[in-house]
């Protein structure tokens, strides 16, 4: 069964990094997985956005179109990117970064950014607490699994942490 | 191995260094620079060296050295940094050192869009570099492959003694997908003379297969190194005779092997009436496209250019005649498709796309469309 995913956001949010560990959890069990990211020549700020593809059967044409989950993390994302959603998709916000939600039927808000400013004083963890949420609503890996693919791509130093972002995440919906 | 997520950039730099590459010279620049990055990871670890130069001609300037001093050599760039390589591309080719240097195409000209995918330097890649010259380009459509080229491109130089230029392009280059490397592959090692000083060696002498087996530098010979047209001593000689011959040796070295270098991907082509012809990450969408086409009953084939040059003339020629048409799916305004137009004996038609995205499959099947209808 293929899956597609859109991580959306700002340059600086990481959510090329999400997506990256997203498609490690995947291939690591054993599916095929495809990460494509598209962002602007900002180191910080402007578009940035993130593909992943998901399936059994081998993938070519590596973008994803009707995606069947769209995280997006500022307004001007979620306003972008909703719109081509397959209809049986989910759509997930932040709930503080994107006011506004987009005429779309299955939403699911959670306050990313917030959780990762006031459980862990910094919102360099958003992405983490965002795949956490990612993992719960889409169930495409294990919860296991993508604490695996954390623990393996953040700094040594910062896994304890991130383990709290992901719970946290995981836990709010 | 198991399989692990890996960026095509990231395969690049592990394939040349599975190839024997030893010495890295750069310059950063998007969407090229996790070349770099890797090798900079991966060099200091088997004893390598790892340089970021003041620019690119710099980049291109030190491989040369390192070549020469023996080594096996990379380079990676975009566009821009590209265009700066080209006067000593042409230097590796007249002087016959080998090097690698691999261009990760984004949309130009000048600095044009620099994180936007593009297929827009497939004629520089051929003809970049002043006067008369062959050159090999190699380009893949998977991380797999990246790393699987940037072996043969490795192999390549060292065994033709010539520039082999990976293009590759954002898609690609910025990819990641699963992948399992193999722990062995095969390796081309770097010629060394066959007789001695004494015995007459000449660094520049051809042997049979016309390449010469020039020394390293710090071996115990007396080499000469010049861009100027040079006989077998590798001292310029201003004699239309010697400069005849080596021009033409230098394309002879590569066409006289060209049933080994050219590469080309055929899917469906058995009862084929149509074919799509792409190369590259936009191959990879043609390919649905081709996919789609057959669910609805149309015979479409696939025809995907590994090796972009030396030219699939004979192939693209043949398989040509059983076709009824033929599309070039390139992310530019139309440069290979001359190419194709030059071999092929059937209708040829561009499908071009130059807009930062890269093709989605239905551009290309409404194509096919069109090439249907415009053919009854």
């Amino acid at each position: 069964m293929r899956k597609q995913l859109r991580l959306s956001g700002s340059g600086g949010q990481g959510v090329i990094t999400a997506a990256i560990i997203l498609a490690e959890a995947a291939v690591s069990e054993g599916k095929n997985a495809v990460q494509s990211q598209s962002y602007g020549p900002e180191a910080r700020g402007g578009a940035s956005k993130s593909e992943v593809i998901i399936d059994d059967e081998k993938i070519y044409h590596p973008h994803v179109k009707n995606p069947d989950f769209v995280l997006a993390m500022t307004q001007k994302a979620a306003d972008k990117y909703f719109s081509d959603l397959n209809p049986n998709g989910t759509l997930i916000l932040d709930d503080d970064l994107v006011p506004n939600s987009p005429a779309f039927k299955n939403i699911v808000r959670v306050p990313i950014t917030k959780l990762a400013v006031e459980k862990l004083g910094k919102s360099l963890f958003a992405n983490i607490v965002a795949l956490g949420v990612i993992v719960k609503v889409t169930k495409l890996v294990d919860f296991e699994t993508i604490k695996k693919s954390v623990a393996n791509r953040v700094p040594s130093h910062t896994v304890e942490q991130n383990m709290t972002a992901l719970q946290l995440g995981y836990d709010a919906v | 191995m198991s399989a692990r997520l890996m960026q095509g950039n990231e395969a690049i730099a592990e394939g040349a260094l599975k190839a024997g590459v030893r010495f890295f010279g750069g310059y950063p620049i998007t969407p090229s620079t996790e070349i770099a990055e890797g090798m900079a990871k991966l060099l200091p670890k088997v004893g390598g060296t790892f340089v970021q130069m003041e620019d690119e001609i710099a980049s291109m300037g030190v491989i040369l050295g390192a070549s020469l001093a023996g080594k096996k050599v990379l380079t990676a760039s975009s566009g821009p940094g590209i265009s700066l390589k080209q006067e000593l591309i042409g230097y590796a080719s007249a002087a016959e050192i080998p090097v690698v240097i691999v261009n990760v195409q984004r949309v130009g000209p000048s600095t044009g869009q620099p994180t936007a995918p593009s297929q827009g330097d497939v004629m520089q890649a051929r003809w970049g570099t002043h006067g008369d010259h062959s050159i090999i380009v190699l380009s893949p459509w998977s991380v797999r492959e990246a790393f699987d080229i940037a072996v043969k491109a490795v192999n390549y130089a060292e065994r033709f003694r010539t520039p082999v230029i990976l293009l590759t392009d954002e898609i690609v280059g910025h990819l990641r997908e699963n992948v399992e490397l193999p722990a062995d592959v095969e390796v081309y090692p770097r010629r060394k003379p066959k007789i001695s000083r004494a015995e007459g060696y000449e660094p520049y002498k051809p042997d049979e297969d016309l390449v010469p087996n020039v020394a390293n530098f710090g071996e115990g010979f007396h080499i000469h190194v010049t861009g100027l047209i040079h006989d077998e001593t590798g001292f310029p000689v201003g004699s239309p005779k010697v400069t005849r011959e080596a021009i033409k040796r230098m394309h002879e070295k590569i066409s006289r092997a060209e049933d080994e270098i050219i590469e080309v991907q055929t899917e469906f082509m058995d009862d084929a009436e149509f074919a799509v012809l792409s190369f590259g990450g936009t191959a990879r969408t043609a390919y649905e496209s081709v996919l789609d086409a057959r669910k609805r009953g149309l015979k479409v084939g696939f025809v995907r250019l590994v090796t972009i040059f030396p030219f699939a003339d004979k192939i693209i020629r043949e398989l040509s005649k059983n076709l009824r048409g033929l599309i070039v799916a390139e992310l530019n305004f139309g440069q290979l498709v001359n190419e194709v137009e030059r071999v092929a004996k059937c209708p040829v038609k561009l499908c071009a796309k130059y807009d930062m995205t890269i093709f989605e499959p239905e551009e290309i099947s409404a194509a096919i469309d069109e090439l249907i209808a415009e053919v009854k």
